[in-house]
C-alpha cells in the first residue's frame, strides 16, 4: 500500500485497459437496473438516438476509473472523495485505459488527491477524475 | 425566485416553471444491502481486490443507481428509462450521464439498510458542440435507518 512517506508528486497508477463486450455491458445495466435502450438494442440506438453504435455507460467508466484509485489502494484503502466528467461518449468494443497520477499531497491532513482519466484509443481524455485519499504515514 | 449557481440560459429553455423544482425533493428510496448484489455488481465492473469480488464492502460506484424507484416494465418510457417523478417536463429529452462527485462517510457493507433521499440542486443550460444541453443536477444523501451518513453523492444528468 502506498504510504505518505513513498508517494511524490508525479506518482502514476498502473494503467488499466477495459474493452467492454454486449455481455459485459448487459450484466452492468443489470446490476445497477438500468434498462436504457443505448446500452443494449443496437437499432433503436442508431435510429433514434443517433449514436454510431452501442453506448458505454458514463458511469461504468466512473467505475473504472474509481477502480484506478482502488487498486492503487489495495484492501486497507481509504477513499474519500471521487469525481469525474463524462466529456465524449465511448461505444461498444472501443479499448479504453483508465490511470491517473499524484497531483498533491498534503501530509499534515495525511491526504493525496489523484487525478484520473478515462483516455480511448486515439489517446483523448474522454472522461476525466480527481480522488482525495487517505494514506497511512 | 429560486437559487441558480451556473445558470446560462442563451436559448432560454429553462423556464419559471422548470426553475421552480429546484430544491425539489424525492420520495426517500429505501434498501438493504446485499452479498449478492455486491458481487454480481463486482463480476460486472471486473473488480479486482478481493473485498469486493467476495461482497464484504461494496465498491464506491456500487450506489449509482441506488435512488431510483422501482417501477413496472409499463411505466418505462420509450428509451427504457424509468419516468423519473423528480423531473420537470424538459424540452430536451435524450438523456446522457453526466458525472458524480462523491464523498465517503464510511463504506458501504451487506446488511446495511440504507435510506437515500435526492433533491435537485440546479437546473442549468448550457450550449454544446451540436445544440443546447440541459443539465440537472441531483444531490443524493445517503444514511443509514439510524441517521448515520454514508455517502454524499452530486450527480448531473444531461438532456440533449
Amino acid at each position: 500500500m502506498p504510504t505518505l512517506s513513498t508517494v511524490t508528486v508525479g506518482t502514476e497508477l498502473d494503467e488499466r485497459t477495459h474493452e467492454t463486450s454486449m455481455v459485459s455491458l448487459f450484466l452492468y445495466n443489470a446490476a445497477v437496473w438500468n434498462p436504457h435502450r443505448i446500452h443494449f438494442d443496437a437499432e433503436y440506438t442508431t435510429q433514434v438516438e443517433k449514436h454510431p453504435n452501442i453506448v458505454v455507460d458514463g458511469p461504468l467508466q466512473g467505475d473504472w476509473l474509481s477502480q484506478a484509485v482502488t487498486e492503487w489502494l489495495g484492501e486497507d484503502g481509504n477513499l474519500v472523495e471521487f469525481e469525474y466528467s463524462n466529456r465524449r461518449a465511448a461505444y461498444l468494443g472501443e479499448r479504453l485505459r483508465a490511470g491517473g497520477e499524484v497531483i498533491e499531497i498534503d501530509r499534515q491532513a495525511g491526504t493525496v488527491t489523484l487525478q484520473l482519466y478515462i483516455k480511448n484509443a486515439d489517446d483523448v481524455v474522454i472522461a476525466p477524475g480527481r480522488a482525495l485519499v487517505r494514506l497511512p504515514g | 425566485m429560486a437559487k441558480t449557481t451556473q445558470t446560462a440560459d442563451p436559448g432560454g429553455l429553462i423556464t419559471t416553471q422548470i426553475r421552480q423544482w429546484i430544491g425539489r425533493s424525492g420520495e426517500p428510496q429505501r434498501l438493504e444491502v446485499t452479498r449478492r448484489d455486491i458481487m454480481k455488481y463486482a463480476i460486472a465492473t471486473q473488480q479486482r481486490l478481493e473485498k469486493y469480488r467476495r461482497g464484504d464492502e461494496a465498491p464506491p460506484m456500487f450506489l449509482f443507481n441506488a435512488h431510483q424507484p422501482l417501477v413496472d416494465l409499463d411505466a418505462l418510457r420509450p428509451d427504457g428509462l424509468t419516468v423519473d417523478p423528480l423531473l420537470p417536463e424538459l424540452p430536451l429529452r435524450r438523456v446522457m450521464a453526466g458525472g458524480i462527485k462523491n464523498t465517503y462517510h464510511r463504506p458501504v457493507k451487506p446488511g446495511d439498510h440504507l435510506v437515500l433521499t435526492r433533491t435537485i440542486a440546479d437546473i442549468y443550460e448550457k450550449q454544446g458542440a451540436s445544440g443546447p444541453l440541459i443539465f440537472v443536477v441531483y444531490g443524493v444523501r445517503v444514511e443509514t435507518e439510524n441517521g448515520e451518513l454514508v455517502m454524499e453523492e452530486i450527480r448531473r444528468r444531461i438532456f440533449r
